[in-house]
């Protein structure tokens, strides 16, 4: 498959978890959305990947070139988990003292 | 190579040290002592004397800029630490996990100052920003606290999202993560011509929301008022000169890719974040929103330097930094022990507290960049880097930063108006005798860099 369809599948995606973001108003879908954007990113750099991959074997058959885009897909995993323990916590804290998860609820700050 | 493990060992005998011990006094000596054992390092790092080596395979990049600013980032964390520690102790119980948190975020830091490839900035903003969604929502009862932690987490990761995607576009445009192209392998298909640019327009929208810079400022001033207090004095001072010592690496060797556009967008965003952060400023009641505000405003300021990127816009960023942060950390210092935080709150302190009016009245000079204070240097290096780059072209744009800079004098001058002019009953909590030495230590700093700038400069080059 051309590389333009993985790039507007990923690009589909990520716009939708943006647009989750700014109009959806319950916590936790909102970091769903998040996540699905960082997800978005991950297919999109496997895809780029495993093309340089391809263009660069035809050269040199041990290559390893176009390897480090997968690698990066691990560090993203891992932080998203990393990201994923803090905002939890953070959503239950928030629930714990106001009993709701709905952004709107929380506009103390505005003047 | 040294701030980077000495700080992440740091964090972590911190957190261990809050099982043995539950004297909040003795953990705030171990953090000074962390601190001072960092700053060391990192001196030692910087002139080469000894050096931790770890073959890094040129994902980091170690050079005299960054180690200098690992130094001031360090060295304003301890002055900030010995100002504020025992505010530190009254935010919660877990004041062990507070400090090892502040460590974490100096490891961040010291990754976004040395960075050379595009995976240690991802890794680099995020070891610095969990952290602080963390320390934004210390305090766990406290209502705005939560709201704070929740919109400042939210914002940090869907701007790492944006970062993530612009990162994953530049890899499919050259195909490594270097942050200098010219390295790439084997050549590119040329049809994906907009993918580095695109790629790098996301960067720079994710990190103007780390360095809250309009048009994506307006989570900050709810974060820095929600947040504790001492927390936000750390926010805004060393967490965002960080945010800009990531900016200049990464656009310093990428600014030529965005050619025209470059040329646009970024004068568009400087004078916005200017226009909104000085007007908005001007009509708060708090000083604490207000300080929010002008915290938007000097970072419109500190983006001249990604306007100028040149060796003029290296030096300024450090400068800047130095006189920033410090100045900040003073002013929060003092705004934490007052009991009222809005400007009539401070009514009347020159009577009270004289040392401590007039100590607070350098730091905000020093802001408002008056002369014979490091902040009028400061700013000084900013627009002539700017009008070295730009010539005429940049003329206009140093002109209506001048104008917004006489704007920011008038809010400033609102709080030393109220010190000095205005009666009434400033009240505020008790303050020991080295509170006030180290605030006198760090007003002379202020108006030492002030007359000799290269005092610091010098630094930079031999």
């Amino acid at each position: 498959m051309p590389i333009e369809y993985y790039i507007f599948l990923s690009l589909a995606l990520f716009s939708i978890g943006i647009v989750g973001v700014l109009t959806r108003r319950n916590a936790i879908v909102v970091f769903m959305c998040i996540e699905l954007m960082l997800n978005a990113v991950n297919l999109l750099l496997v895809a780029f990947s495993k093309m340089y991959y391809a263009m660069a074997v035809v050269n040199n058959s041990a290559t390893t070139f176009g390897t480090d885009g997968q690698l990066f897909v691990f560090f993203i995993m891992v932080v998203a988990a990393a990201e994923v323990s803090v905002g939890l916590a953070i959503i239950v804290m928030m629930y714990r003292n106001t009993h709701s998860v709905d952004i709107n609820f929380l506009n103390r700050l505005k003047n | 190579m040294n701030a980077i493990i000495l700080s992440a060992i740091a964090g972590v005998v911190m957190m261990f040290s809050g099982i043995f011990s539950k004297n909040k006094h003795a953990l705030t000596n171990t953090a000074i002592a962390g601190l001072l054992i960092l700053l060391i390092g990192n001196i030692l790092d910087t002139y080469h004397v000894y050096t931790i080596t770890v073959n890094t395979h040129d994902m980091l990049h170690f050079d005299k800029f960054g180690a200098s600013f690992n130094s001031i980032a360090i060295g304003a964390t301890l002055l900030y630490v010995l100002l504020s520690g025992r505010d530190i102790e009254k935010v919660g119980v877990n004041v062990a996990e507070y400090y090892a948190l502040v460590f974490f975020a100096l490891c961040g830091i010291s990754l976004l100052s040395s960075f050379n490839s595009l995976l240690i900035l991802f890794l680099g903003v995020e070891i610095m920003s969990i952290p602080l969604y963390i320390l934004t929502g210390a305090d766990k009862k406290n209502l705005k606290g939560n709201e704070a932690s929740l919109k400042y987490f939210l914002m940090g990761a869907f701007s790492t999202g944006i970062m993530l995607m612009g990162i994953a576009l530049l890899y499919g445009a050259t195909g490594n993560f270097e942050i200098n192209p010219s390295q790439s392998l084997i050549n590119v298909p040329l049809t994906h011509g907009i993918l580095g640019p695109l790629g790098l327009l996301f960067i720079f929208i994710s990190l103007s929301f780390k360095v809250s810079a309009a048009p994506f400022h307006f989570w900050t001033p709810d974060v820095y008022d929600g947040a504790p207090s001492v927390f936000t004095s750390f926010m805004a001072t060393i967490i965002k000169s960080a945010g800009f010592i990531a900016f200049i690496r990464l656009f310093s060797s990428r600014s030529e890719d965005l050619e025209v556009s470059w040329q646009v967008i970024l004068p568009l965003v400087i004078v916005a974040t200017l226009l909104i952060g000085n007007i908005t400023a001007v009509f708060q009641q708090s000083v604490k929103r207000m300080l929010a505000y002008s915290s938007i405003a000097q970072a419109g300021f500190m983006l001249f330097a990604l306007y100028g990127s040149n060796d003029l816009a290296r030096e300024g960023i450090i400068l800047y930094a130095t006189a920033y942060s410090l100045a900040t950390i003073g002013i929060f210092a003092i705004l934490i022990r007052m009991k009222d935080y809005t400007f009539d709150g401070y009514n009347g302190l020159a009577k009270k507290q004289p040392l401590l009016a007039f100590v607070n009245t350098v730091f905000l000079l020093s802001l408002a960049g008056i002369p014979l204070t490091a902040g009028f240097f400061a700013k000084y290096y900013m627009l002539a880097s700017a009008i070295k780059e730009g010539g005429h072209s940049a003329l206009w744009l140093v002109i209506v930063a001048l104008l917004f800079a006489a704007v920011s004098v008038y809010y400033y001058f609102r709080v030393i108006q109220a010190m000095y002019f205005k009666d009434g009953e400033a009240e505020m909590s008790e303050t020991n005798k080295g509170f006030r030495i180290l605030l006198v230590i760090i007003a002379c700093i202020i108006i030492l860099i002030g007359i000799y700038p290269s005092l610091l400069l010098d630094r930079l080059y031999f």
